[in-house]
């Protein structure tokens, strides 16, 4: 059993944060620069973090698996990202924000994380637009907010449908700012093949040059990743076609402790598989469930134009389900009513897959000019895809994979249970709970990597005696024969079936069982065809080319075969906790009106696995969850 | 438009095992190519066949697949991220060819752009004219209230029009000069409109074109072929922005 330590500092939860970090110990300025950081993955946790920890003081050396670390997936996240500024003046407040959440993520994360990241939104907001973040603006000359899912006040900040761009590039050009005085050295194209512990602490990492092929070892005295989340799992998801689970896996694999790996969401508004070719699913942002209504037809199985069916054979199920928050109700639950829509046959489109998202009526009120200054590109991207013009005919959606709210384990300070290994934004499993709200994935990248690991990361530093280490040593050694070792490995399978192949037969394993709706049965036999998957893998798949040249698909198979191992974690965590909650929803436990039902007697803990050994069974060690403030609550949206 | 829902085409492809190696074309059939899949699905889909023929695939960036990362790098017959205006090549559809068309496939072509391998090129001296002076110095943590200083709606809407750039480098593979002007301006530009990046505009006009200019980058003629390649939409009006920068630079600088 692992003995996980919050670290969760005493005090009343409003002034934790502030006490914490008087608490924690300094290192003074000029030492600083004797200590050296690696930070994996540039997406706004990377990107924040580098920068910050660069503009202290530290030597930071930085990774990126692809070209640029402009290219990291945060760059399309399209909505927007939440603060409790309360310029509207709705009644928004930091406790309403960290409330939100909580409540969002069915009460599965921790209160004083949530308090922390809410409190420092507000900060994020200046911090970026002193970046020159261009966010929208009203004809005053101040910052526009609009509604997000799962909140009944607008807080959400926005840039037209690319504020994670926008974010991210602040991000990116502070990065590179950092880069051109050269207190950070960037590595692109760069894949993190593992994690070296000395002495129990991390003190560095093994990649492979994407290029050459070279595998290098890189030193330092603190490693943090903020490499996202695991979603490809599912082979489909709208994470880039790159995004994987690797560089946690390895630290999992390293003794780093996986937490909740069963808590995916899957979000509501995607644009519906076309087909066996589909490569990726383009997500729709929840934004658009401001002014679109969701519907299907009334009768199954109306085959209708959706312009001929009247208004009275509709079903705008949301509004009619949850009238109080309608179309904005939190993304899990519009997902699975979504799904049960279309399990009674009255999906819609081709495929009948499909649910409409129609804009007929605020064209009719706001005019077709103001939905396009809101939704402009997202329209254009929809018609790209479809070739149907959402002007004219309801867009269609259908959930689809996006965030993983699971991840490393880690304190309060960001650390894991490896003490020197760092863990930001969407690879950590800490502020999210069970179901993590719209708007609240870009907050807690930048709060992560602005506002909390610069302050937590010197604690560290000045609270350890690291002893001097180099490449040389024997754990980096090990290390880097063992990355040589599966590279031959992989390439010598030479079998009959392309990775790409056995990467859809893992997915679809994991949509059908480990997906929307779960249940024993289904994870049962999860657990019988993950294995299954994996074995023909490792015997039957082909590779071609060489190790010592780019290479995408030895690449490709390093990350799948990563995905076999972790897919199957993912499945056994979901069949441990027979409760429903949040994104994770067992058919066994729900309400008479199919809601989820939580179980706090038995499930208020994080279920936090520890790896024991290849082919070994993973041992869960649990943190319960404690709540002062809040009343543990029934999550409703009507 | 193709009307139909599958298409055969022929596809010449540059191959090229890394930057010392001389390239070529190679020729593949591909058949029954459903016009809902992106070009780079087409692009899987032939790679699956090359492997199970026992050839190398083809080398080809790409992450969102959403047209927002600006990894993809294609020169479809002829045009930087192939015929559809303001789309990049993970958006352009297969419906938009014809059945039995030849399709060639080239990597963005630039000087300051070493081909990697195949389709796949080095782009990293974008990263660098950006690291020269992209940016506002702001450090974290010392930021005043968001709402302190109004900005017009105007200027932040232009702004943002310059911010949408991708960093792609099809304006650099279109251009006859492999110029990075247009890339270069909507930087500069969008820094420029607004008050927190107006403080040191000099400065970084300066710094970024010297870069451009190291980076072995042509000069501009004023084609407007990049604005007609570029996927986001960004103007030549940032390319007239960034000269009147640049030039008020030299002409006002205390030091030079």
């Amino acid at each position: 059993m692992l003995k996980l330590d919050s670290k969760i500092p005493g005090g009343p939860l409003e002034q934790k944060w502030d006490t914490h970090k008087f608490k924690i110990k300094l290192v003074n300025p000029a030492n600083k620069r004797k200590y050296s950081v690696i930070v994996v993955g540039t997406g706004l946790a990377g990107a924040s973090a580098s920068a910050s920890l660069a503009e202290l003081g530290y030597q930071v050396k930085t990774f990126t698996s692809l070209d640029s670390p402009r290219r990291a997936h945060s760059i399309a996240a399209q909505g927007g990202i939440n603060a409790a500024k309360n310029y509207p003046n709705d009644g928004d407040s930091v406790y309403r924000l960290f409330y939100d959440t909580i409540k969002g993520g069915d009460f599965r994360a921790r209160e004083a994380n949530v308090y922390r990241l809410a409190q420092v939104s507000n900060a994020i907001i200046d911090q970026c637009v002193a970046q020159g973040v261009p966010f929208a603006r009203d004809y005053g000359g101040l910052l526009d907010n609009r509604s997000f899912g799962g909140a009944q006040v607008s807080r959400t900040f926005y840039a037209r449908g690319q504020t994670g761009q926008q974010l991210l590039l602040g991000a990116y050009s502070a990065l590179m700012r950092q880069v051109g005085l050269g207190t950070v050295k960037l590595f692109a194209r760069r894949e993190m093949l593992d994690l070296v512990v000395v002495d129990g602490a991390a003190r560095g990492i093994v990649t492979r040059n994407m290029v050459t092929g070279e595998i290098e070892s890189h030193v330092a005295d603190a490693v943090i990743l903020a490499t996202g989340g695991y979603g490809n799992t599912f082979y489909l998801s709208t994470n880039a076609k790159g995004s994987n689970g690797s560089a946690i896996w390895k630290a999992y694999k390293k003794g780093a402790a996986f937490a909740n790996p069963c808590f995916t969401q899957i979000h509501p508004t995607c644009i519906p598989v076309s087909g066996d070719h589909q490569s990726k699913l383009t997500l729709m942002s929840e934004s658009l469930r401001n002014d679109g209504r969701v519907w299907v037809p009334k009768k199954e199985g109306d085959t209708r134009r959706p312009e001929q069916i009247p208004d009275e054979e509709r079903d705008y199920y949301l509004e009619r389900v949850y009238p109080s928050f309608g179309n904005l109700a939190p993304r899990d639950v519009s997902s699975r009513q979504a799904k049960f829509r279309v399990d009674e046959g009255r999906g819609v489109g081709e495929t009948r897959m499909s649910v409409y998202l129609d804009f007929r009526d605020s064209i009719k009120r706001l005019g077709k000019d103001k939905i396009t200054e809101r939704y402009g590109n997202l329209f254009q991207m929809y018609e790209k895809i479809t070739d149907e013009n959402p002007y004219e005919v309801p867009m269609r959606i259908y959930p689809a994979v996006h965030y993983t709210m699971g991840g490393l384990w880690v304190d309060y300070n960001l650390m894991s249970n490896i003490p020197g290994l760092h863990v930001l934004g969407e690879a950590n499993f800490s502020d999210h709970g069970a179901n993590r709200l719209g708007a609240s994935a870009l907050m807690q990248g930048l709060a992560d990597g602005y506002f909390v690991i610069p302050y937590t990361i010197g604690d560290y530093l000045a609270g350890s005696k690291l002893p001097k280490v180099d490449a040389s040593h024997e754990s980096f050694r090990a290390a880097e024969n063992e990355a040589r070792g599966r590279i031959t490995k992989l390439l010598s399978v030479r079998g009959n079936k392309t990775v790409d192949e056995l990467h859809r037969e893992l997915g679809k394993v994991m949509w059908d069982y480990v997906g929307m709706s779960r249940n024993e049965a289904g994870l049962k036999k999860a657990l019988t065809e993950i294995p299954r998957i994996r074995d023909e893998f490792w015997q039957n798949v082909r590779i071609p080319g060489e190790p010592n040249f780019m290479n995408q698909e030895l690449e490709k198979a390093g990350r799948v075969a990563d995905f076999l191992e972790l897919g199957e974690l993912m499945a056994r965590d979901a069949l441990h906790r027979t409760e429903s909650c949040g994104g994770h929803f067992r058919e066994e436990s729900q309400t008479e009106d199919n809601e989820a039902k939580r179980d706090d007697e038995h499930f208020a803990y994080v279920g936090a696995w520890e790896f024991k050994g290849e082919g070994k069974v993973p041992e869960m060690s649990k943190e319960k969850l404690e709540f002062e403030r809040i009343q543990l609550a029934t999550r409703s949206y009507k | 438009m193709s009307k139909a829902k599958k298409i055969n085409l022929t596809l010449k492809v540059w191959r090229q095992k890394d930057q010392n190696e001389i390239g070529r074309f190679e020729t593949h059939p591909v058949k029954g190519i459903s016009t809902d899949m992106s070009f780079l699905e087409m692009l899987d889909h032939l790679n699956q066949q090359i492997i199970h023929a026992g050839g190398d695939p083809i080398a080809f960036d790409s992450d969102c697949r959403e047209g927002i990362c600006g990894s993809c790098s294609t020169t479809i017959n002829g045009n930087p991220h192939g015929p559809d205006r303001e789309t990049a090549t993970c958006q352009l559809h297969m419906r938009r060819f014809e059945d039995g068309q030849t399709i060639v496939v080239e990597p963005f072509r630039a000087r300051a752009f070493p081909v990697i391998r195949d389709i796949s090129v080095d782009r990293s001296a974008l990263d660098r004219i950006i690291a020269a002076g992209g940016f506002v110095s702001v450090s974290t943590g010392n930021a005043q209230d968001a709402n302190a200083i109004p900005i017009s709606k105007e200027s932040s809407d232009l702004a943002f029009d310059a911010a949408a750039c991708i960093g792609c480098g099809a304006c650099v593979a279109a251009c006859k000069n492999a110029s990075a002007m247009l890339f270069t301006s909507a930087k500069i530009s969008q820094l420029a409109l607004l008050p927190q990046g107006a403080v040191e505009k000099d400065r970084r006009a300066r710094n970024m074109v010297a870069q451009m200019d190291r980076e072995k980058f042509g000069n501009c003629t004023n084609t407007g072929a990049c604005e007609a390649a570029c996927p986001k939409g960004i103007t030549l009006e940032n390319m007239a922005r960034m000269n009147r920068q640049f030039t008020s630079a030299w002409l006002t600088a205390r030091v030079r």
